[in-house]
């Protein structure tokens, strides 16, 4: 269990009297059951989807109502503890890690959905309602909730807004931003607030964008209005493979330009395509270096139409190996091994890691070799899966967190890989947020004075710095840290220290 | 079309105005400067800092510099049958980007593909200290980092001066038909908000003068399949220009002397109980009231239906003086908060957004 260095960003050190006062008050302003304290009660918590990060909170909280996360917030202003708020639980980067001095505040509770208003198509839903049940109850009304990101069946929505959550559709459907209207926050201060609104042109700044994907920096998430979108009525899949990834790459780019926006548009190398095809035999082309998955949707004649076409650039492209799914059980099938990619690199490493750089599309043949060769280096296989259509990378690096050393040089491999993504004009995190994981590689995405810019924007919403502090944006102090150590480029000083 | 960096030159202008606190009023081509209230301070052109930096039409993704005409993009994007989607209006020739996005306008197909700030994904500005900062990129997919391009949209220039933004674009339908029925105000709104929930090509919806126009976008297919269902008349005779005009405010409707209130409403909103003549776009969420009536009764009957109005030019008779936005407390402070964290000189268009202090 790693135990990483917190960075001090707030004045509260508690001494155990000072713990068990802050306990015995929030036992006073919420049901028994809703203020967990025993290490035993706490363990659950200790991390999130980033699980090589772990550390018990001094307590963890399950408010019910929203008056009494007001309260939590007061009372936690009052004493100056920071505050971690957690949806499930299922982020990547370890944005609800605890701290050891501070509250977790898990919203799990909240799983009511408020208010759907089929005409004007939105609802209203609390932060705790998981991301498919949205989609699940408006389907009696043919409208669904479009980010899937693929943890739908047990992220919530809370975690979707704090993180800006992706998924395969986000092409054509756009992430979380792009599918929220309103959010209830309470703030530092313990102030309710609501921003965004039904109406469009909600008066004064955009805080709805700021807040979305803010990883719990600005405000607690107590209720989401989200658009709810029309079914399409039709969709089918296309499965192409290809001799190489650049021939695969020159395929997205070429449907693309033809001004069809897929549904849907993944890739996966090789590696991914074969661990995948053993796991769930989706009936992938098992020698080919790139499959593509290409899904289309709309109405039938419209997506028969665009089919066509479709198929004729991949054909064009060098496709050696072209399947449209003929059926709905054929088109999940196509899915089922892409959607499964993940477990199924799991499969065949003790341990992965995955990344989540984004990169203008057209530098994906480069990016793809300059990962190869630090695998190489490093010693250690990447399988690459790939939101293609939006340029997001998923690289799997496989290791054995048994062996020694190895989860650290997976960690500089990763790092490094991402640095590759900054080079080419992208980022270090498309989707699953900077959290604690990426924060040496925020110094090398964002120079000093932006770093600042972005500290100075969270003092304005929380001026003790009390709201998941340490996260999502680095200290000045860090980057200097991290750019002296940085010099030796993947031979990191003293390996046998942990680098967090 | 010329290219121009003037960076070296608005920084320093800008450094200038931080050190001896003097306000500026940032301009592109003045082509929206009848929005909001009067501008206070030198003014500080943008209108310089001009070209496209790049366009990657298979990436979807265009960057240029703020005081680049909007008529320039467009023609360039029409090259390679792709488009800004939501149809920013200019109001006058020579509308520039940075002035697009910094009033965050947005034309007929917004409510069906995005409004402006959907399509934002980076800016470099200069804050109001001077500091030339880059914030999001060019890829559609970027945590990294507060959303400080999607604040800046609509942020009229108060937290930064944005020197170039990169969109993201989108291909151009290959069909566009637009249909009209007859259809009261009532009616109309009802059939906009239905015809939404269904998986059709819509991109554009309009109800003025008992008339009900409705745009249909996307591949022949999909166009042909949505008339079929929907039914009313095809709109051949000049249709393209009906939304054109719409988004230009050059509709015969706009031309009268009253007041124009932009109101903003839930979509389903009912017809609302004020004298004036109507027009209601966007599947009903916005509605442009021409109207002599008192604007804070304006205000209160919008508001007491869930939405907010705007004044957004002032007619022939006595100027509507522009309030402070409504907004609560917290929200009040958290906003002079960011404000003062990206300008704390307060020099940035200090007459606009009206925050007090």
């Amino acid at each position: 269990m790693m135990n990483p260095t917190a960075e001090k960003a707030c004045p509260w050190d508690p001494t155990a009297a000072d713990r068990e006062h802050l306990l015995a008050e929030l036992r006073q302003c919420l049901p028994a059951d809703s203020v967990l304290g025993d290490p035993e009660a706490l363990a659950p918590y200790e991390c999130d989807g980033l699980s090589v990060y772990r550390r018990l909170p001094l307590a963890v909280v399950l408010p019910e109502t929203v008056a009494q996360v007001q309260t939590i917030m007061r009372l936690c202003a009052r004493f100056k503890v920071p505050v971690v708020a957690r949806g499930a639980g299922t982020g990547l980067s370890g944005g609800a890690l605890p701290l050891a001095d501070g509250v977790l505040l898990s919203l799990a509770k909240f799983t009511r959905i408020l208010e759907l208003n089929p005409l004007e198509r939105w609802a209203r839903v609390e932060p705790g309602v998981r991301n498919i049940v949205i989609s699940e109850t408006a389907a009696e009304y043919g409208l669904y909730y479009a980010p899937d990101p693929s943890s739908q069946i047990a992220c919530t929505i809370g975690g979707n807004v704090a993180e800006n959550s992706g998924g395969v559709h986000c092409l054509k459907y756009g992430l979380t931003v792009h599918n929220i209207l309103a959010l209830g926050i309470i703030t530092a201060e313990g102030e309710y607030i609501t921003i965004g609104g039904l109406a469009p042109h909600s008066p004064g700044y955009d805080l709805l964008a700021l807040f979305t994907g803010s990883e719990g920096m600005l405000g607690v998430i107590v209720d989401v209005t989200v658009k709810l979108l029309p079914i399409p009525e039709y969709a089918q899949v296309l499965l192409a493979g290809f001799p190489s990834l650049g021939a695969a790459g020159n395929a997205v780019g070429r449907i693309i330009a033809k001004g069809i926006i897929p549904a849907g548009l993944e890739m996966m190398d090789q590696a991914a395509t074969r661990a995948a095809e053993d796991f769930v035999h989706a009936g992938y082309p098992m020698d080919a270096a790139a499959i593509l998955l290409c899904e289309l949707d709309g109405v039938e004649a419209e997506v028969r139409a665009q089919a066509d076409s479709v198929r004729g650039i991949l054909e064009s492209c060098g496709a050696d190996h072209l399947q449209t799914a003929v059926d709905e059980s054929e088109r999940m099938r196509l899915w089922a091994g892409r959607k499964a990619a993940f477990p199924a690199v799991g499969r065949i490493s003790p341990d992965y890691y995955c990344m989540d750089g984004t990169i203008p599309r057209r530098h994906l043949a480069e990016v793809l070799e300059r990962i190869s060769q630090l695998s190489e280096e490093y010693g250690l296989p990447v399988v690459n899966v790939f939101h293609a259509g939006d340029g997001n990378l998923h690289p799997l690096i496989l290791f054995d967190a048994n062996r020694e050393g190895e989860l650290t040089q997976a960690e500089a491999l990763g790092g490094q890989i991402l640095e590759v993504c900054v080079e080419m004009g992208g980022t270090i995190t498309g989707e699953h947020g900077v959290g604690i994981e990426k924060l040496n590689q925020m110094c090398v995405q964002f120079p000093e004075a932006e770093l600042c810019q972005f500290h100075a924007v969270k003092k304005a919403f929380d001026a003790d710095g009390l709201l998941n502090p340490g996260k999502a944006v680095p200290t000045l102090h860090r980057c200097a840290e991290f750019g002296a150590m940085h010099v030796h480029r993947g031979k990191l000083p003293f390996p046998e220290l942990e680098r967090f | 079309m010329s290219n121009r960096d003037a960076l070296s030159s608005l920084q320093a202008q800008v450094c200038k105005a931080f050190e001896t606190q003097s306000p500026l009023a940032i301009v592109g081509s003045d082509s929206k400067s009848f929005l909001g209230t009067a501008d206070e301070g030198t003014p500080l052109s943008t209108a310089g800092h001009r070209g496209v930096v790049s366009y990657e039409p298979e990436e979807l993704v265009l960057t240029a510099r703020a005081g680049t005409p909007l008529d320039e993009l467009e023609a360039l994007l029409t090259e390679k049958r792709q488009m800004l989607a939501f149809e920013p209006p200019r109001f006058a020739p020579g509308a520039t980007l940075g002035g697009t996005i910094a009033c965050g306008l947005s034309g007929p197909r917004a409510p069906y593909c995005g409004t402006a700030r959907d399509f934002v994904l980076g800016t470099r500005i200069l804050n109001g200290r001077g500091e030339y900062l880059r914030f999001g990129g060019e890829v559609m997919k970027n945590v990294a980092g507060y959303d400080i391009s999607r604040l800046m949209t609509g942020a009229c220039g108060t937290l930064g001066i944005l020197l170039e933004i990169s969109l993201k674009v989108l291909p151009m339908p290959e069909r566009e038909l637009t249909l009209v029925r007859d259809a009261s105000a009532s009616d109309a709104i009802e059939l906009m908000n239905r015809w939404a929930g269904l998986p059709i090509a819509l991109s554009a919806t309009c109800h003025t003068d008992e008339r009900l126009y409705l745009r249909l976008s996307g591949p022949e297919a999909a166009v042909g399949e949505a008339s079929k269902r929907i039914g009313g008349d095809s709109m051949v005779e000049g249709e393209n220009n009906f939304w054109l005009k719409l988004r230009e405010h050059t509709l015969e409707f706009f031309n009268r002397p009253e007041s124009l209130w932009r109101i903003s409403l839930p979509s389903a909103t009912p017809p609302l109980a004020l004298t004036g003549a109507w027009l209601t776009e966007w599947g009903g969420a916005q509605r442009w009231l021409l109207s002599d009536e008192d604007g804070a009764h304006i205000s209160e009957i919008v508001a007491k239906a869930g939405g907010h109005a705007l004044s957004f030019r002032a007619g022939s008779k006595a100027p509507e003086a522009s309030d402070p936005p409504p907004l609560s407390s917290p929200m009040l402070s958290i906003h002079r908060r960011l404000k003062q964290a990206f300008d704390p000189a307060g020099i940035l268009n200090p007459g606009r957004l009206l925050l007090g202090s």
